[in-house]
């Protein structure tokens, strides 16, 4: 214990002296929580929309002052004919277009005319979500349409309610994977960097002809940078609360346990990583790719659920995977650990199987 | 205190150390010389535990170096060709850091690295951040830190590289010191007058040892009048060139 100790101290001292890395641990929080949950949104705003109205009715006109009324649809301009506005959207100047066909206005009383959305799926999030809003936009038109006129409004009408974000803000689902993404750059990057540094230095040398025991060597590089996420995590909550009103549905614990895992996890791969290379551009290259693949097969951005079969069974060999599913139920639903306990017991798991990792790849002796 | 037989270290096919056998008493301060490329530094880091040998057997400080590289460390102080101590701690941090990790008490630590900086002149900047000393201090310091636990012996791998001659002289009046104090010095050097500072010398020339003796006896062997003549004769042979 004596020995941890020492080192422990040793890296503290160390750390308070770097003219960077005090700063880096307290502004790198900041600027995540801050600034990430606006432009990691999903909420598409901005959709141009082009109108070929063949009609140039009132009915017509009801529905082109209602798209430019709404929040996320843009009117961008009318066109004669769907040729026109199609040249348009080749141009990349409009996303939709919504062709009324003629006699529209008249057939509201009788059977309606069928009117025509068409999107550009170059982008995808764009096409699909752009065409559902302008068709909820619509189908509110048309209701009201009816409603005015005394006519019996459709029943097919779908109402959606939203459980546990029911202000379907995109910054509140996002928060919880932000958090994560930061655990993972700060608990897995800085313990590598730091060992590599060593390396590079030489200073490992003269660690690696004393007697020092490699658990306790590991654990030193371990636990400091296991203080300082915590540390991160904390101010990460308090803001997301202060800023977005965002508060933990669940049991802060049940959170900082998991995250108290997590970070083992990802800290024991960072060690790992600098052990088995050389230089810091070995670490940097493996550290990217492993964190690039945590990030885009966790489920923090696209669900795990939607991904091919193979896909999914490899997600579930990923410790991020658990965290990510566990975070958003704890900050989200108010999950419970008990109703979670898969996942701690999976984070858990992880985390002794790389801690143990991390001391054995460490070679004291070329 | 160091007895080695038939150490041999391979890299793929090269034979950086090919077959050394030597033995090093006691107190003794011994001269491991040998032109850059050698295989000094090669050796030194097998009997420190730092590197494995491919063949050959050996003993440090009563320890086996191939089985029990573990427990060689516990008696043994090694200063690294290059400056290794943390240059962003105080002289102080860096005492306190390697004594703890050789188990001393924090209060023994204290006494003994006071007790060497009195001696090279250098308590009163106990507090000062390595990277703020000059090469010539930082040798010194180094070689107080590879002796701060009293190990058995100490390896020091060209320690006096890049420092001036007056530097030279009280570093070599420290190795001597400690050396008298039972405490066994492995050195090895490029400057052949610190060689006449040994007690013995062994010359390494394509990773084997071509001469080993007093240097007294060496000079008088080759018929010479200086141990620069030695080496010169026997490097001058020498295949690998770097």
């Amino acid at each position: 214990m004596g020995v941890l100790r020492t080192l422990i101290i040793k890296e503290i001292r160390q750390f308070r002296r770097n003219p960077f890395m005090p700063k880096l641990v307290v502004m790198f929080p900041l600027m995540l929580i801050l600034v990430m949950p606006w432009i990691a949104t999903m909420d598409v705003k901005g959709i141009n929309v082009g109108i070929a109205d063949y009609d140039r009715s009132d009915i017509s006109q009801k529905i082109v002052s209602r798209i430019d009324a709404s929040e996320y649809l843009e009117l961008k301009g009318m066109f004669a004919d769907y040729p026109s506005a199609l040249a348009e959207l080749e141009d990349g100047k409009i996303d939709l277009i919504l062709e009324i066909p003629a006699g529209f206005g008249k057939s509201m009383m009788g059977t309606p005319e069928k009117v025509s959305i068409w999107a550009n799926g170059v982008n995808a999030m764009k096409g699909s979500l752009g065409s559902q809003y302008l068709m909820q936009t619509l189908l509110k038109c048309f209701q009201d349409i009816r409603a005015s006129r005394g006519l019996s409004i459709p029943e097919s009408t779908i109402e959606t309610v939203n459980f546990y974000n029911p202000t379907m803000d995109y910054k509140h689902y996002m928060i919880p994977a932000i958090i994560i993404m930061l655990l993972v750059m700060v608990g897995g990057f800085l313990p590598a960097i730091n060992l590599v540094m060593e390396k590079e230095l030489g200073t490992i040398e003269q660690i690696n002809v004393s007697p020092v025991n490699r658990f306790a060597f590991t654990l030193s590089k371990l636990i400091p940078f296991w203080i300082i996420c915590l540390i991160d995590l904390g101010i990460c909550m308090v803001l997301a609360w202060l800023v977005y009103g965002l508060d933990v549905a669940g049991s802060i614990w049940a959170i900082l346990l998991a995250a108290a895992l997590f970070i083992m996890v990802i800290s024991s791969i960072g060690v790992i990583l600098a052990n088995l290379s050389e230089t810091m551009q070995q670490t940097m290259f493996l550290m990217l790719f492993i964190i690039l693949t945590f990030i885009l097969m966790s489920g923090l951005y696209t669900p795990v659920e939607s991904m091919p079969l193979w896909a999914q069974k490899l997600a579930f060999c990923l410790p991020p995977t658990y965290m990510v599913e566990l975070m958003r139920a704890v900050y989200l639903k108010g999950a419970t650990i008990s109703d979670l306990w898969i996942n701690y017991v999976a984070l858990g798991g992880f985390a002794v199987l790389f801690g143990v990792l991390a001391a054995i790849t460490y070679k004291k002796r070329g | 205190m160091i007895s080695v037989n038939n150490l041999t270290k391979m890299f793929g096919d090269f034979k950086a150390v090919d077959g050394i056998s030597f033995d090093v008493a006691k107190g003794e301060i011994f001269g491991f010389l040998g032109a850059n490329g050698a295989g000094k530094t090669t050796a030194i880091r097998i009997l420190c535990g730092l590197s494995k040998a491919t063949s050959g057997s050996g003993h440090v400080a009563g320890c086996d170096i191939i089985t029990q590289s573990e427990d060689i460390k516990r008696n043994i102080g090694y200063m690294c060709q290059k400056f290794s101590l943390y240059e962003d701690l105080t002289v102080w941090e860096n005492m306190e850091l390697y004594g703890g990790i050789y188990g001393m008490k924090t209060k023994d630590v204290h006494l003994r690295a006071e007790q060497l900086l009195k001696e090279v002149d250098f308590y009163e900047h106990r507090n000062d951040l390595v990277k703020s000393i000059p090469t010539g201090w930082r040798q010194k310091l180094a070689f107080t830190v590879a002796n701060i636990h009293s190990p058995k012996v100490i390896f020091l791998d060209e320690p006096t590289g890049g420092v001036d001659p007056l530097t030279r002289r009280q570093f070599w009046s420290m190795i001597r010191k400690t050396a008298a104090e039972g405490t066994t010095v492995f050195v090895t050097t490029h400057y052949m007058d610190e060689a006449e500072y040994c007690d013995r010398v062994s010359i390494m020339v394509d990773g084997k040892i071509m001469a080993l003796d007093t240097p007294a006896a060496l000079i008088e062997k080759f018929g010479v009048s200086s141990m620069d003549e030695v080496f010169r004769n026997l490097a001058r042979n020498a295949v690998r060139n770097e």
